[in-house]
């Protein structure tokens, strides 16, 4: 069976210039591939810079590719904004940081939830669409009298439930969540998360998640994709990625994450800031932070490829599986 | 002029390098009794409501909270940096000397000299229009009174100290040409240029990437080892306190309702809130299980229940909860908890306390 949303080789450049003037190109995504199977969830990790939110917006086809080829349930994905285009924008939904930007400050937050369906012209009686609306408002666990409440009158937590029952209305097979808890204080959080899982268990669409937070990812995500400078440099299940990091970039993240385990003896301090992607450097782009980089690694980029241990990674340094050894022999 | 002097502080720092000289002289810094009310329509509104803290001299007190509860204005309103419209009640005393009823003059000599302050934000925190080096030796001459080739050659060392390489270049920058984790190291040079007894840091590293934030926990306590300087740490981030603090107070709206050493709090926490708080968060580590929110919300502070402002959240809740205001007692050596229901929260282990049913958010 194809995958619901296959990603290949996907890239989006924007023209830039460098601190003394130069026309350069930032490589805001640079040659990423997954897939993604329904009902599943990919969570994509990574700091600030790294195109993680890029990725998510050319995957909905917000925003056209510079290169590569975005395939949602067998149908190509352009951000040409056609026919197409709307039919498939109805079967992908967007929930990102800040509910309150995402919703209408003038209009009762029930009626937000009906009007996607009015747009998409899915439901032609009212009182059918205020009664799919009432009952995806309680599968979010928001109480009936809310309905008619504006969104500064509910709280963050009641927010993003809403925009979820809003993105859920029209049936998605697939939702992008760009860092969808930030915002949300720690048990509100977890509200949420649960909620999260509970609606993937009962309508069963697949979750693009994307977050900083490496704690929230592995208790939601099936897959983990680190990226770097515009590229993945992980892949893999979440505890094998998070309890043995492969690439030296996510064993450092991993280290950074404060717990309340672990001591701080062991913790990796990267050294310099990550590097502005309009400057890439050389080979590979961690080198110049990496505790652990050789001559090779400044002058060859790695490919991300598959590991003994069934993950993938790019790095000069991590052994390659063995079938993939023979192939490149 | 009412500066204190260079000898003023050189004594109280010798004071607190004597053995047995920590057992006498008081708290580095201590609230009693704090309260602060912003105005509302309808009068007053209590957002902070009689805390107790005391930072011994060199100790790390971590503040932890969700937002709303008071973490952060606490201490702003202790510094007086809230301006007019807000009532504070209580004493602030640093060193024994009640700070609250100093005249402003000699508030803002302590605010940035003996008390440094850093917030989450760094970027908005310095002045965009000013060069780096003038904002460093700005603080130098205030504080120390160092001027002309002497401010430079300090401006320089402290640069370097927060780890900012090329620092001549540096010092003619501007706010704008630096990244954010080294506008925070900046913040911290600055907070440093004063040479306080105490840093107040304010979400130091909330605003950061997760390598950078590692970068900044380091050096704060590198510079803490150092200098031995009292550290109150706010964040909303359990792990980034327990990364840096010795002892951790847990707010929860307007009050403390815990605080003990950091590794007891995690151990065994005794409020129900502490529990709530450790329960609900995601781990990396360990078997990846369903986690357990806390129901509900923090309440408004203008429409705060009465009694114990957790009770409609918590699961342990009797009647008395709802009426009767638990005072913060001992509930361990060494660990105080604000909760009626503390001999319910001696054994059972912190996960498992049912969320109550049925509960909306």
């Amino acid at each position: 069976m194809s995958p619901l949303l296959r990603v290949s080789d996907l890239a989006r450049h924007y023209p830039a210039a460098t601190a003394t003037g130069q026309k350069r190109m930032l490589h805001a995504v640079d040659g990423v591939s997954f897939t993604l199977a329904a009902g599943k969830t990919l969570g994509l990790v990574g700091e600030s810079g790294c195109g993680k939110s890029t990725t998510a917006r050319l995957v909905l086809g917000l925003l056209p590719a510079t290169r590569g080829r975005i395939d949602f349930a067998d149908e190509p994905v352009s951000a040409t904004r056609d026919r197409r285009w709307r039919a498939l924008r109805r079967r992908m939904q967007l929930v990102h940081q800040d509910p309150l930007l995402a919703l209408d400050r003038r209009l009762p937050v029930g009626e937000q939830i009906v009007e996607p369906l009015i747009i998409h012209g899915l439901e032609a009686n009212a009182e059918a669409r205020r009664q799919k609306a009432l009952a995806l408002f309680e599968a979010v666990g928001l109480r009936p009298d809310l309905f008619q409440r504006y969104p500064h009158e509910l709280s963050g937590g009641q927010r993003q439930r809403v925009v979820l029952a809003r993105a859920l209305i029209l049936g998605p097979e697939l939702l992008v969540c760009d860092e969808p808890i930030s915002a949300l204080d720690v048990s509100v959080a977890a509200q949420v998360i649960n909620l999260l899982q509970d609606l993937q268990a009962r309508f069963g669409m697949a979750y693009l998640f994307i977050s900083h937070d490496l704690k929230v990812v592995r208790q939601i995500a099936d897959e983990v994709a680190v990226m770097y400078l515009g590229k993945i440099v992980e892949q893999g299940p979440p505890e094998a990625l998070f309890h043995t990091p492969a690439h030296p970039y996510t064993e450092a993240l991993v280290s950074a994450v404060p717990t309340l385990q672990r001591g701080t003896a062991e913790r990796i301090i990267l050294r310099g800031d990550p590097p502005n992607p309009v400057n890439r450097p050389s080979g590979c782009a961690f080198h110049p932070r990496c505790p652990r980089a050789v001559a090779r690694c400044r002058e060859e980029a790695p490919a991300l490829r598959p590991t003994s241990d069934g993950r993938l990674a790019a790095c000069h340094l991590v052994p390659v599986a063995t079938a993939a050894r023979a192939a490149a022999a | 002029m009412t500066f204190l002097t260079a000898r003023d502080r050189d004594r109280s720092g010798i004071a607190a390098l004597l053995p047995g000289a920590e057992a006498t002289a008081p708290p580095l810094l201590a609230l009693d009794n704090f309260s602060v009310a912003f105005p509302g329509a309808h009068g007053p509104v209590p957002v902070v409501r009689g805390i107790d803290l005391t930072l011994a001299p060199g100790e790390a007190l971590g503040i932890v909270g969700e937002s709303g509860c008071g973490k952060s204005v606490t201490w702003l309103a202790a510094l007086r940096l809230l301006g007019r419209g807000v009532a504070t009640s209580g004493e602030v005393l640093l060193r024994g000397q009640d700070i609250t009823l100093l005249p402003e003059r000699a508030l803002a000599s302590i605010r940035g000299g003996r008390i440094g302050l850093i917030f989450q934000d760094p970027t908005s925190s310095l002045n965009p229009v000013q060069r780096i080096g003038t904002q460093l030796t700005e603080v130098l001459r205030l504080h120390r009174g160092l001027r002309g080739d002497e401010a430079q050659r300090e401006a320089l060392r402290l640069l370097d100290r927060v780890g900012i390489a090329d620092a001549p270049r540096r010092l003619r920058q501007y706010p704008h040409e630096f990244s954010g984790g080294m506008n925070q190291r900046v913040m911290i040079a600055l907070a440093l240029a004063g040479e306080p007894e105490v840093l107040i840091a304010d979400e130091p590293t909330t605003a950061l990437d997760a390598t950078i934030q590692a970068q900044i926990l380091d050096l704060i306590r590198d510079i803490r080892r150092e200098s031995g300087m009292g550290l109150v740490l706010i964040s909303h981030d359990i792990g980034v306190v327990a990364d840096l603090c010795d002892r951790v107070a847990v707010m929860y709206a307007g009050r403390v309702v815990e605080t003990a050493a950091t590794q007891d709090l995690l151990g065994r926490p005794r409020h129900p809130y502490t529990r709530g708080l450790l329960a609900a968060l995601p781990t990396l580590g360990g078997p990846r299980q369903r986690l357990t929110p806390i129901a509900g919300t923090v309440p408004a502070p203008d429409r705060m229940p009465p009694g114990c402002a957790f009770a409609p959240r918590c699961s342990l809740a009797i009647e008395d909860c709802r009426s009767e205001t638990p005072p913060l007692v001992l509930a361990a050596q060494d660990q105080r908890a604000a909760c009626l229901r503390l001999a319910e929260t001696a054994m059972a282990p912190a996960a498992h306390d049912p969320a109550p049913a049925g509960a909306f958010a």
